[in-house]
């Protein structure tokens, strides 16, 4: 791990997909195994170069995500590394059962990647808002789950995901995004990243995703009133970083979840069973309480289901004061 | 190809199909006995395997989409010589390698894992894809149930094959005429399947599935038809040859031992018959 943070809340000014599109375009030059299967979605995350420049292993399965997730377990049972992307409500509900069965029960490796990623789906709307994809993909058996906060941490993973076995499902944001990390930044999967800690802190803020940027303002907004807390971005959402949750919550006493996910299932929920089986401590769950998504731009949905650095600010508090 | 020893094997493999689900005692009899003859002619006449490297890189792969037809499959690749036929007798036995539904984890032989049905057409689908990537000169054959066809994954699977234009694969449709609940015509009318998997630009044809002569004669048509996914549709008999399955076309089945130990024994006296013919 190589971590440089940067944490100024600016925004990146390039799109966050180009982190796995360009990215994903030197590894198919390098290795010729990998294989692309996309769902007439690559204009929207910038994959059409990989048709261009590799046509014999970049495919289109068309709008039919249930054949084109068993077409992607098929070539890998053939040997190939294999990418397959929809928007993330389409790569996980959608073909749900194709990769339970025909990819992972199977024991074949595909690598799911699921765009729009919980509230940035905005004017897409509440149709095509994943908001359970991580929670759908954390119940199948020895799968990889990851939320990346930003392009640098969506690039190092793209490159890591190539030697992960078995189903692994990675959701991103395509467009804009805040620069969280500095490019170059390298992250280990399984491997949680401390942004801030001190011996003083009182809380600990477990976050991924478009909530690290939140949840580092939160933590400045705390600073200013005397609170210090623990911020961990904790991307892996499986493998779950345990040792250094449970760390975590023995030295600081109180856990809040921070993520653009529906908090009955997903990263508050994996925080929850590790902390209830070596630590019980008590917890706050910032997320989407157990609502459907809507339409509307990404500033408003993050206001109207409590996303916000604020909503983080009055968690923590709230934990602290349970203690 | 050798007509009578296409016979002799497809008698012999009825025999050891209801011997693998005799060991259990019920099982899906029905779908299972009606592709023996399907299988006789790929295992002994068509497919290129090694018993001894079943994931040989250029063997030709047999997907059986109709998952629940996995006895025959285990009948087919004990006698080749995959593992010893004993070892099948152990079908849905706890920590058996021989389960109901097909699964490349477990069985040597089995190329993908199906069950849900419709899956293992995408999955034949995409190791046709791979294999063409990788320029080998071998065949992906991919049996489907006509009942199996109701799921609209089928259908996105021939188009797929359509479009990418894979010429390596042939989708067998075994139509018996039945599915769990019924005539497939009572359930989910398909009007004229051949014609409609004709439609999606498969190169289609129908033939007799009890027939081995015109089952070898159709896959070599197919071989011949370069730039297009086959499709041969088999009219077939479901239960065929298991003498308690047959009359009532049945999906599966639980005779009890005096049925079991009538149908043994036609088999076996089918399998000597074909034998001294």
């Amino acid at each position: 791990m190589n971590v440089k943070l940067i944490g100024k809340h600016e925004k990146d000014s390039r799109a966050c997909r180009d982190g796995l599109a360009l990215t994903l375009n030197e590894m198919m030059a390098e290795d010729k195994s990998i294989c692309y299967v996309d769902c007439d979605l690559m204009g929207c995350i910038n994959t059409k170069m990989l048709q261009k420049n590799y046509p014999d292993r970049a495919f289109e399965a068309g709008i039919a995500e249930g054949n084109g997730a068993g077409v992607a377990a098929g070539l890998a049972a053939t040997g190939k590394k294999v990418f397959f992307h929809s928007f993330g409500t389409f790569s996980s509900r959608r073909c749900y059962d194709q990769i339970y069965m025909s990819a992972a029960y199977a024991g074949l490796s595909v690598r799911v990647l699921g765009s729009d990623a919980g509230v940035t789906a905005a004017f897409n709307g509440g149709t095509h808002m994943p908001l359970e994809d991580a929670g759908m993909y954390l119940s199948i058996p020895e799968t990889t789950v990851l939320d990346p906060a930003d392009y640098a941490q969506l690039a190092s993973i793209t490159r890591q995901l190539v030697n992960v076995e078995g189903v692994s499902y990675t959701r991103f944001v395509r467009k804009g995004i805040i620069k969280v990390y500095d490019d170059g930044s390298e992250f280990e999967i399984g491997k949680g990243v401390v942004l801030h800690e001190s011996d003083k802190d009182v809380a600990t803020i477990i976050t991924s995703g478009i909530m690290v940027d939140e949840s580092l303002k939160a933590y400045e907004a705390l600073q200013a009133e005397g609170i210090s807390v623990r911020v961990i971005d904790m991307f892996t959402w499986k493998p779950l970083d345990e040792e250094l949750v449970i760390k975590a919550a023995k030295e600081t006493g109180a856990i809040v979840t921070a993520e653009n996910h529906n908090v009955t299932c997903g990263l508050g929920s994996v925080v929850a069973n590790c902390l209830a089986k070596n630590c019980p401590t008590i917890q706050e769950f910032v997320g989407v309480q157990d609502q459907f998504g809507q339409v509307g731009p990404q500033d408003f949905l993050m206001d109207e289901y409590g996303l916000r650095a604020a909503n983080i600010v009055a968690a923590v508090k709230k934990a602290v004061a349970r203690k | 190809m050798n007509e009578k020893n296409c016979k002799v094997l497809a008698a012999q493999i009825r025999l050891e199909t209801l011997k693998v689900i005799h060991s259990r005692g019920f099982g899906h009899v029905g779908g299972s006995m009606d592709l023996a003859d399907l299988m006789a002619v790929l295992y002994g006449e068509v497919m290129k395997y090694d018993p001894k490297n079943p994931r040989w890189e250029d063997r030709d792969w047999l997907v059986m989409s109709k998952g629940h037809a996995g006895p025959v499959a285990y009948a087919t690749y004990g006698i080749m010589g995959f593992y010893p036929l004993e070892e099948a007798y152990t079908l849905n036995h706890p920590h058996t390698k021989f389960p109901s539904h097909t699964d490349r984890k477990l069985t040597p032989g089995v190329d993908l894992t199906t069950g849900s049905l419709g899956q293992g057409v995408s999955t034949a689908t995409g190791a046709a894809l791979g294999n063409k990537i990788d320029g080998r000169d071998n065949h992906v054959f991919c049996i489907i149930g006509d009942g199996e066809a109701d799921e609209g994954q089928v259908w996105e699977g021939f188009h797929f094959a359509y479009a990418h234009k894979l010429d390596n694969i042939i989708y067998f449709i075994d139509k018996n005429g039945y599915q769990l609940d019924g005539p497939t015509d009572s359930i989910l009318a398909h009007g004229d399947i051949a014609k409609k998997a004709e439609s999606f630009g498969l190169y289609t044809q129908e033939i007799d599935g009890h027939d081995v002569t015109a089952i070898y004669n159709a896959i070599q048509n197919a071989y011949a038809k370069k730039g297009v996914p086959s499709c041969i549709v088999l009219d077939t008999c479901k239960g065929k040859g298991a003498t308690f399955a047959e009359p009532k076309h049945d999906h599966s089945s639980q005779p009890n031992e005096e049925q079991w130990a009538e149908a043994l024994a036609a088999a076996e006296k089918a399998y000597e018959d074909a034998k001294n013919a």
